[in-house]
C-alpha cells in the first residue's frame, strides 16, 4: 500500500470537529426529548376511545416508520416553505428527528402500556381515578420502565441519523467531517475520525442512559 | 425549456425505483449471506472469534450509514481500488446489513433452551447435525418475522446511497425538484413511493409475527 495515513494533519481541524460533535449532542438531547414527547401522546391516542385520533396517529406512525428519514428531512426542509412554513436549516433538521423518533417511540411505548394488566386499569376505575389519571399515575411509569432499552437503542439510533441532517447543511459532525475533507484532501481520516466519534457518543450515550435508568425508576425490580 | 408534467415526474420516479428496489435486493441478499456466515461462526462459541464479531457488529451498528458509505466511497479508492457508487453502495449496505442479520439470528438461536445443545451432545450428534436437524430449522421460523422486518429499513438505508451520487428513487427526486422546481409536490410523491415498497413488508412482518405467537 503506498498510502500513508496522516491523522496528524488533522490536528488544525479538531476545533471544527469539536463544534460539530456539540450541534450533534445538542440536536440528539432536544429531539430524544421532543421524539420521546411525541411518542407518549401518540401511544395515548392510539388506544383512545376516539376513532379519528386512533386512525390519526396510525397513519402517522406508519407514514414516518416506512419512508427513510432523508426524504422526511427534504421534505421538511423543501417541500414544507412551498407552502408558506420557511424555517433554517436546524429547526428543519430538529423537527424532522422528533417526527422520526416520535412515531418510533410511540409503538414502543403502546407496546409498554398494552402489556399492563388490565386489572391494574380496573383497580384504578374502582379508585375512582379518572382515564386520565390512571393513564398518568398507574399505566405510564412501568410502561416506560418496561420498555426502557428499547427506547434506548431508538434513541441512539436517531442520533447516528443525525449525520444525514449535514446533507441540508446543519452543521454538526459529519457536515464538520464533510467540511474539513474538502478542506485538507484527507477524505479518508476526517471520515474515519467522525466515525470513532459517534462509535464513542453510541457506546457514551448507552452508559448515560444506564445511569439515568438508577434515579428514574424507583422499583428497579419491575 | 422542457415542461414536466405529473405524469413525467412520476414515469422518472418509477423508473428510479426499479434501482432502489434492484440495490435492496443486493443488499438483501449479501447481507445476508454474510449475516449467515457470521451467525455460524459465532455459534461454535469460540471465544476469540465471538470477541471479533461482537466488536465488528458493535462498530457497524453504532457508526452513521451515511458514514459508512462515505468510509467506503472514499476509503476504498486510497487502497488502489476504483470504486464506483454501485460498488460502494453495495458493499457498505452489505456490510451494515450483516451486521444486523446476525445479531437478529444470533439472537433466535440463543432463544433455543440451551438443553436441546446438551441433548444433542448426548445423543451423539455433531456439530453439523446438531445444527441442520435441531437448532436451525426452529430458529429460522423464529426468525422469519424480524427478518422481514429488517428488510424495511434495508429500502429505507438505500435512500443514503443517493448522497454518493447513487442515482436511486431520492437522488431521482432531488434532480427532478431541480428542474421542477415543486419540492413539495416531488418529494411527497418520493416518499409515497417508498411507502409503497416498505408497507406491504411491515404488514408481512406484522402478519408473521402475530403467527408466530399463536403457534408457539
Amino acid at each position: 500500500m503506498s498510502y500513508q495515513l496522516d491523522f496528524a494533519s488533522l490536528v488544525p481541524y479538531l476545533p471544527e470537529f469539536a463544534a460539530g460533535v456539540w450541534t450533534t449532542i445538542e440536536l440528539t438531547i432536544i429531539s430524544t426529548l421532543g421524539g420521546l414527547a411525541l411518542g407518549t401522546f401518540c401511544a395515548q391516542g392510539r388506544i383512545s376511545n376516539e376513532a379519528w385520533l386512533r386512525r390519526t396517529c396510525a397513519c402517522y406512525i406508519e407514514a414516518v416508520r416506512n419512508t427513510p428519514f432523508i426524504v422526511q428531512l427534504f421534505f421538511i426542509f423543501f417541500g414544507l416553505p412551498a407552502l408558506g412554513l420557511k424555517m433554517t436549516a436546524w429547526q428543519a433538521g430538529m423537527i424532522a428527528m422528533i417526527i422520526n423518533l416520535g412515531a418510533y417511540s410511540a409503538e414502543i411505548i403502546r407496546a409498554g402500556i398494552e402489556a399492563a394488566p388490565k386489572g391494574q386499569w380496573e383497580a384504578g376505575k374502582t379508585l375512582g381515578l379518572t382515564r386520565r389519571q390512571i393513564f398518568m399515575h398507574i399505566i405510564l411509569p412501568p410502561a416506560y420502565q418496561r420498555v426502557y432499552p428499547a427506547l434506548v437503542s431508538q434513541s441512539i439510533i436517531v442520533m447516528l441519523g443525525s449525520a444525514v441532517v449535514s446533507q441540508i447543511s446543519v452543521e454538526e459532525l459529519t457536515f464538520a467531517a464533510n467540511f474539513v475533507q474538502s478542506r485538507s484532501f484527507l477524505s479518508f481520516e476526517s471520515y474515519m475520525l467522525a466515525a470513532v466519534i459517534y462509535l464513542v457518543l453510541a457506546i457514551l450515550m448507552r452508559q448515560a442512559f444506564g445511569l439515568l435508568k438508577c434515579i428514574a425508576f424507583k422499583n428497579p425490580s419491575l | 425549456m422542457v415542461q414536466f408534467t405529473d405524469w413525467d415526474i412520476l414515469k422518472n420516479l418509477l423508473l428510479a425505483a426499479r434501482w432502489t428496489i434492484l440495490l435492496s435486493l443486493l443488499a438483501f441478499a449479501g447481507g445476508g449471506l454474510f449475516g449467515l456466515i457470521l451467525t455460524l461462526l459465532r455459534s461454535m462459541r469460540n471465544t476469540f472469534i465471538t470477541r471479533v464479531i461482537q466488536c465488528y457488529v458493535e462498530v457497524f451498528q453504532g457508526v452513521p450509514l451515511l458514514m459508512q458509505l462515505f468510509l467506503t466511497f472514499f476509503g476504498l479508492s486510497l487502497l488502489g481500488i476504483e470504486v464506483d457508487a454501485w460498488t460502494a453502495a453495495i458493499l457498505s449496505l452489505t456490510l451494515f446489513s450483516s451486521a444486523f442479520f446476525h445479531d437478529i439470528w444470533r439472537g433466535c438461536i440463543e432463544a433455543l433452551p440451551k438443553g436441546q445443545w446438551e441433548a444433542c451432545r448426548t445423543l451423539g450428534f455433531t456439530y453439523m447435525q446438531t445444527m441442520r436437524y435441531i437448532i436451525v430449522p426452529q430458529a429460522m421460523r423464529m426468525s422469519i418475522a424480524p427478518t422481514v422486518g429488517f428488510s424495511v429499513q434495508i429500502v429505507k438505508g438505500t435512500a443514503l446511497a443517493s448522497v454518493i451520487g447513487f442515482v436511486e428513487l431520492t437522488k431521482a427526486g432531488t434532480m427532478i425538484n431541480n428542474a421542477v422546481f415543486e419540492p413539495f409536490k416531488v418529494f411527497a410523491l418520493v416518499a409515497l413511493l417508498y411507502f409503497v415498497i416498505c408497507f406491504p413488508l411491515s404488514v408481512l412482518a406484522r402478519y408473521l409475527e402475530s403467527k408466530n405467537h399463536v403457534t408457539r
